[in-house]
């Protein structure tokens, strides 16, 4: 792991830390009030989920293309934190929800999308889990599909009339919101950089390990 | 050899031995068939089912039974070992997958050509009106579940838990084009049908289809590899 890890998690701790201050002091949204707040949160993690998404694509198709083993340890572990930001997504969602549109679920396209999406990438680890030896070409087959999906959920909201608010809300937000918004979304990308890297290192021990098992046998 | 004569060549393997055997056009079939009968008694009301729920047991039986058919298929081919020979073949591996894909197509167009009139007697479903926007809606979902299918079965052949693994994979995958088909029947089979709301679909479907097909054509080469 390398030297910049350690001051990076203290930069995302104190990030967390002080991310509640700024959104108590930004502004109420004139109609929906306290309740948008979750906005600061849900939407910075459904960024990282998409970039999640395409990482996991598009390391899946380095290892298909050009066969480095390393490059499936990053699809597995993007895939895996793209499915743990899935259920952040999905349940802070429903969460504005319930009090912006009065039901918790809506079958819209932006939030059957996203699930779909989110159960693409949950079968690439079941894939993972329990298809035995071999799996890891199908599983990437399976992460760039998921990955296929991202403009479709992203565009979704725009092609047709929903519920979902459009893509048009972030570029367009008041300026006193903006500041603590960015600083949201910047804290999760600072967490998402160290989760990728934590949970990539764990995977190369695990090839390690079972490398060196092999060799034992022989 | 070229392209095209590899393709047919796959095929007509794969629909000699299908016409002999005739064994996955009947499973499918029959497992179509009890799949619409499931659903007939918990949605049809004196006689007649919601337009959405015909529609909607219309394309879960195809999915169904295409998940069934595509299993069969490949595992036809591990058990003879063809599936190896068909790789080392000495032609594009494209060409494999293609003629898979058509060969897996066209069963699946046979089971429809029983089970829609089925469908359409059984819930007295208007499926017959815009019968050639139907046909299209029909064909260019199929494509698009078989494309993706063709890919996950010929790759999960050779793993462990194939039975349980293929639909696990490729619903998720796959029901953006079940979505867009069952849509684009309903607004067909409304009292009123809606041709526009259908060929908006329809138009979907072929947007999936492109980039189903051309994503499959590019993962097939080395995913098959060894």
């Amino acid at each position: 792991m390398s030297k910049v890890f350690a001051p990076l998690l203290v930069v995302c701790g104190a990030m967390f830390f002080y991310a509640p201050f700024l959104i108590v002091g930004a502004p109420y949204e004139a109609t929906m009030g306290l309740v948008q707040k979750i906005f600061y949160f849900h939407v910075p993690s459904a960024m990282t989920l998409f970039l999640s998404a395409f990482v996991a694509g598009i390391a899946s198709a380095i290892f298909l293309f050009a066969g480095r083993p390393a490059a499936d340890r990053v699809a597995a572990a993007a895939a895996e934190i793209a499915v743990v930001l899935g259920i952040i997504v999905l349940v802070s969602g429903p969460l504005w929800a319930r009090k912006a549109w009065g039901v918790w679920w809506q079958w819209d396209a932006r939030l059957t999308s996203t699930l779909v999406m989110w159960l693409v990438f949950q079968s690439y680890l079941l894939l993972r889990r329990y298809g035995g030896p071999g799996s890891e070409r199908l599983a990437a087959a399976v992460a760039i599909f998921g990955a296929a999906l991202v403009p479709f959920v992203y565009w979704s909201v725009n092609l047709w009339r929903t519920v979902h608010p459009n893509t048009n809300v972030v570029p367009t937000l008041a300026p006193s919101m903006r500041g603590p918004f960015w600083f949201c979304v910047a804290a999760f990308l600072c967490l998402y950089v160290l989760l990728l890297t934590l949970r990539t290192a764990l995977e190369s021990r695990r090839s390690e390990l079972d490398a060196l098992y092999l060799a034992l046998e022989d | 050899m070229s392209f095209m004569a590899a393709v047919a060549l796959v095929v007509r393997k794969d629909l000699v031995i299908e016409t002999r055997s005739r064994e996955v056009v009947y499973t499918a079939l029959l497992f179509a068939v009890s799949c619409v009968l499931v659903f007939a008694f918990g949605f049809v009301n004196e006689g007649r089912a919601d337009p959405a729920a015909a529609a909607a047991i219309l394309w879960i039986a195809i999915a169904f039974s295409g998940t069934l058919a595509l299993g069969r298929i490949f595992d036809r081919e591990r058990q003879n070992e063809t599936m190896r020979a068909l790789l080392l073949a000495p032609v594009a591996r494209p060409a494999i997958y293609v003629g898979k894909l058509a060969g897996v197509l066209s069963l699946l167009l046979m089971v429809q050509a029983i089970v829609v009139p089925l469908v359409a007697l059984w819930f007295q479903a208007e499926l017959f009106r815009h019968a050639s926007l139907v046909i299209a809606l029909l064909a260019t979902g199929s494509l698009g579940y078989a494309a993706v299918g063709t890919l996950f079965a010929a790759m999960l052949a050779r793993t462990r838990g194939r039975g349980a693994l293929l639909p696990v994979l490729l619903y998720p995958v796959t029901i953006p084009v079940i979505i867009a088909g069952v849509k684009g029947t309903v607004a067909l089979l409304q009292a009123e049908p809606n041709l526009a709301i259908a060929r908006a679909w329809l138009m979907m479907l072929i947007a999936f289809d492109a980039v189903f097909i051309t994503l499959a054509l590019w993962i097939f080469e080395p995913a098959m590899a060894e």
